[in-house]
């Protein structure tokens, strides 16, 4: 008889939710015909991502204090629940607004891969160690590139899917290479061990940069985040909706969870690194989107400014700053997926990329999908009504009582400059004079009849807006929930 | 109830959105709804005890872990410039409704919107939560600007926002560390603090918003390419949303920095009120001379403001309201000038308006002889409170002031004999068309305003000092 380890299983379940709903839905696409597998298959990944919320949520009701699963490989934390929350939120409403893209091809494939980059983000952010931290990293990065390359007639996305192959592989290599070196000098894989072993030497300190640069990569936190605008462009833009949101939670909750329970010890020097990281996303980030004129570039530039200001709560290294960045992060999924939802609508109207230019008119033929827009981007901008002005006022709060009054400066700086971007798709959208409108020949929309009808796609937005504004009324139980999460790290 | 005057407007502005109706009935919905608001204003000004402190308070934790929450109430002076915000904004929408502006339900619905945005801004106790209001002004303003607004608009709200938001961002830092070093971003509660650079922040915002020189760079264009009524609102009660920011938080939680940058910030709004005194004079048009004037009055606020006594701080509250209807009014006649002029308010193609169009004569030159400060006017108690509030820092403060009215009296008949007197201009119609029943049921009651403020002055200066929560030295 062999000894086994305790298998808790409500804290895999959420993991397994996905996994279970990637694997009904590969294989509906075998066996159910083929007139509705494509519905079977979006069918399931929405209950599977339905199913891990719930699952996620009763883990965070009935976990109080932080648990070490499976030889201390997994973390069952409230953390990790209220990312898996997150996570599953992003997920379903991806699933609704991939649903209007008519894809004649690999539509169980696309669901299965959906579901299988969602249950490895799920599993990620449990990470305890650094092989689970590597496994998970490269479980939802396979699904992934494999989503972007998935629109396999146009160049764009297959570019898409090989960029993000080879700067995302070079990412997880340095991820690695770091891992080895903090093993090396430490002798131990658990993040909490590594910080009980108290080395302080340069191989730990060169492991610690190369692991920053990793998740750096992810995060899309410059200088890290070539492979953003190119990736972000070239995908699927139901897949891209999901990695600007999903991705950025994952990665940020996991830099949070390894620098603050890893390296304690190494606080004054990583502290100063994401910082650096910080200010460079932001100063990047903003000025190349000024010079944008493709909206999904513009707001793939936009994350990477956001990934900036996420990580100024990062650097706060505090309570207050986790606080900050989980309550951040939920209107700026709900946004970004918004954003990307809307762009997909305009783009599935024109049957080409939405660009500032061919916006015109948007918001006042399609009123609702307008003003949604105009709420994200008020919300990117970090203007009242939404939650985007509650997580920077507790992302500059953190970074001010952290001491570092110089980052709320620099992120104030930043903000007024992305007014300028952000107001530039308002502008496109309800102000074009029509000597402008004239000059850029703006096609008209689909010839005769009105756009297609979406109304799933248009449920998401209406989700997505319901959390961006509702985050901004309902900042006390967010709050709360937020600093429960927070409460699982050794801040 | 002072929550009921935030979101009556509020509300109604989602419900324009909403509800399909046809765009002369969102209009009219709107203005019977700014018309229950100005009713509702009235019937807290009757409950109001004007000798006491903070009052209609309404309060709500928001987030409880920084001390934020919602909460509103009434200082005597502010309810006075609830009182002007909320009578302007009523003539604005009635402009619109009259002109049947494009859009109706999207524009009826923002101009909504602010209202209830500027309402709350001078209600607002919570440091964060004026700043969430002072915000939510600018969201609505960009669109109205920008929508309707002249051929080059979107310059304009460019401008217009780029400032705006410079100064407003600095002023978040200056609140999040404000607030964080008092515990609390409640005005009620916090004490008061002596950094300067805190103060700084704060100026910088209101002195935009105002504005006083040089911050001023955004609002020629501002005013000239909005819509009329908007540039009424704009000039009329939104720069206030300074003033109220001046004496609430800048003078009464900054001591100290206040003090110490007496001077320079007198200096400045003295340099604005002879400079924008003297471009209004040189102003090619009517929206010029208006826009510029109200650059040269707002700077004579802050000089009562910062004169840190009773009498000058009594004058400048006074001179807000009576500066805001003035604005208002003359903006909204602008703009029946431009409808009779082709679109244009420029003085070369103006002139012998007068001739048959009596209303609008009688009408322009009652509030233009208001503007230049006639003794007996509401302007000219209010200067005259400033003045004598600001003779107690120097003579030189008064004597800059003094000439400024007669400045302003320079620009203001030139204002006047331009567009009513003179021989017919190329682009005034031969046939008069007088202003009409609805363009006067808008006017009349604001000049009749004005016409009661000038006859009893005191019914603000008498009622808003005592209670306004800032420091200032009682009368000599």
């Amino acid at each position: 008889m062999i000894d086994t380890p305790h298998v808790d299983w409500l804290a895999l379940a959420p993991t397994l939710a996905l996994l279970g709903a990637a694997g009904v839905a590969l294989l509906g696409s075998v066996l159910v015909p083929a007139s509705v597998s494509r519905g079977f298959a979006a069918f399931v990944t929405f209950a599977g991502f339905v199913a891990a919320g719930v699952l996620a949520g009763i883990v965070f009701a009935e976990t109080a204090s932080p648990e070490e699963l499976l030889a201390e490989s997994m973390t069952r934390d409230r953390l990790a629940a209220l990312a898996a929350l997150i996570l599953a939120g992003a997920g379903a409403l991806s699933v609704l607004v991939s649903w209007g893209e008519r894809r004649r091809d690999h539509a169980g494939e696309y669901y299965a891969l959906l579901a299988a980059a969602g249950a490895g983000m799920v599993f990620f952010v449990t990470a305890s160690n650094l092989m689970t931290l590597f496994l998970g990293l490269e479980w939802f990065s396979i699904a992934l590139y494999v989503l972007c390359a998935l629109d396999t007639h146009r160049e764009t996305s297959l570019e898409a899917g090989l960029k993000y192959l080879i700067v995302g592989s070079f990412g997880s290599a340095l991820l690695l290479f770091g891992s080895a070196l903090v093993y090396g000098a430490t002798g131990e894989l658990g993040f909490a061990a590594i910080a009980q072993a108290g080395v302080e030497d340069e191989l730990l300190l060169a492991g610690l940069a190369l692991v920053i640069a990793g998740l750096g990569f992810k995060a899309s936190a410059a200088p890290f985040h070539m492979w953003t605008p190119d990736v972000y462009q070239g995908a699927p833009t139901s897949v891209t909706a999901f990695m600007s949101a999903a991705t950025k939670v994952a990665a940020l909750v996991l830099t949070l969870r390894v620098l603050t329970v890893a390296f304690p010890e190494q606080e004054d020097l990583w502290t100063v690194a994401i910082a650096v990281l910080a200010v460079a996303s932001l100063a990047w980030g903003n000025f190349a989107a000024l010079v944008q004129r493709d909206l999904k570039r513009l707001l793939a530039y936009s994350s990477v400014s956001h990934a900036g200001f996420m990580l100024i709560a990062v650097a706060a290294n505090t309570e207050l700053g986790g606080r900050a960045l989980l309550y951040y992060l939920i209107p700026y999924s709900a946004m970004s997926i918004g954003a990307f939802a809307v762009v997909a609508a305009r783009e599935r109207e024109l049957g080409a990329p939405a660009t500032l230019d061919n916006l015109a008119g948007f918001g006042w033929e399609r009123p609702f999908l307008g003003v949604a827009m105009w709420v994200f981007m008020l919300g990117f901008m970090g203007l009242p009504l939404t939650g985007g002005f509650v997580g920077k006022f507790y992302v500059f709060s953190a970074a001010y009582d952290a001491g570092s009054t110089w980052l709320v400066i620099v992120g104030v700086v930043a903000t007024a400059i992305s007014l300028y971007y952000y107001l530039g798709v308002v502008r496109a959208m309800y102000m074009r004079t029509d000597d402008l409108r004239a000059s850029t020949q703006a096609r008209p929309v689909v010839a005769g009849g009105s756009p297609p009808r979406d109304p799933l796609l248009a449920t998401a937005v209406a989700g997505a807006l319901a959390v961006t504004v509702g985050s901004f009324f309902f900042v006390q139980p967010l709050i709360d929930v937020a600093r429960d999460a927070a409460a699982s790290l050794p801040l | 109830m002072t929550t009921a005057l935030i979101l009556l407007p509020l509300v109604a502005a989602l419900l324009v959105w909403i509800l399909p109706l046809p765009g002369r009935a969102a209009g009219a919905f709107a203005l019977l709804v700014a018309l229950a608001e100005v009713v509702l204003w009235a019937i807290a000004v009757a409950g109001f005890d004007f000798a006491g402190d903070l009052q209609l308070v309404d309060r709500q934790s928001w987030f409880s872990d920084l001390g934020v929450s919602y909460h509103v109430g009434f200082f005597g002076f502010s309810l006075w410039l609830a009182g002007l915000t909320v009578v302007v904004c009523a003539a604005a929408i009635g402009y619109g409704l009259w002109v049947g502006r494009e859009r109706a339900r999207a524009y009826h619905g923002l101009m909504l919107f602010l209202t209830g945005a500027i309402v709350g801004v001078f209600a607002a106790q919570d440091l964060l939560l004026f700043y969430v209001f002072f915000e939510a002004m600018l969201i609505p303003l960009y669109v109205l600007i920008g929508v309707w607004g002249g051929p080059r608009r979107v310059a304009a709200t460019a401008k217009f926002v780029i400032y705006t938001m410079a100064g407003s961002l600095l002023m978040l830092a200056s609140i999040i560390a404000f607030g964080l070093s008092q515990g609390t971003f409640d005005l009620v509660e916090s004490g008061e603090s002596g950094s300067t650079w805190m103060f700084l922040g704060f100026l910088v915002a209101f002195a935009v918003k105002a504005p006083l020189f040089p911050f001023h760079g955004w609002l020629v264009d501002a005013y000239r390419e909005s819509p009329p009524e908007v540039s009424a609102v704009l000039s009329g009660v939104v720069s206030k949303a300074a003033v109220f920011g001046l004496l609430r938080i800048g003078i009464a939680k900054f001591p100290e920095p206040v003090d110490d940058l007496q001077v320079p910030i007198l200096v400045l709004a003295a340099i604005g009120l002879v400079y924008g005194s003297l471009l209004a004079f040189r102003a090619p048009d009517v929206r010029g001379v208006v826009a510029y004037s109200s650059m040269g009055q707002m700077s004579l606020i802050v000089l009562g403001l910062f004169s840190l006594n009773e009498l000058g701080v009594n004058g400048a509250i006074l001179h807000s309201v009576a500066h805001g209807l003035v604005s208002a009014t003359l903006f909204l006649l602008a703009g029946m000038i431009e409808l009779r002029a082709g679109g244009t308010s420029d003085f070369d193609v103006l002139g012998g308006m007068a001739r048959g169009r009596p209303m609008l004569a009688t009408l322009l030159m009652t509030t233009g002889v208001i503007a230049l400060a006639v003794p007996g006017s509401a302007v000219f108690a209010g200067e005259f409170l400033i003045l004598a509030g600001i003779y107690d820092e120097g003579w030189w403060w008064a004597a800059i002031g003094a000439g400024a009215i007669v400045l302003a009296a320079m620009y203001m008949l030139r204002l006047i004999s331009a567009v009513l007197h003179r021989a017919r201009g190329a682009a005034v119609a031969a046939e008069p068309r007088d202003l009409r029943g609805p363009e006067l049921a808008l006017l009349v009651p604001l000049v009749a305003l004005l016409l009661v403020l000038s006859a009893w002055p005191a019914s603000i200066a008498e009622r808003s000092i005592p209670a306004s929560g800032a420091q200032v030295e009682a009368t000599p």
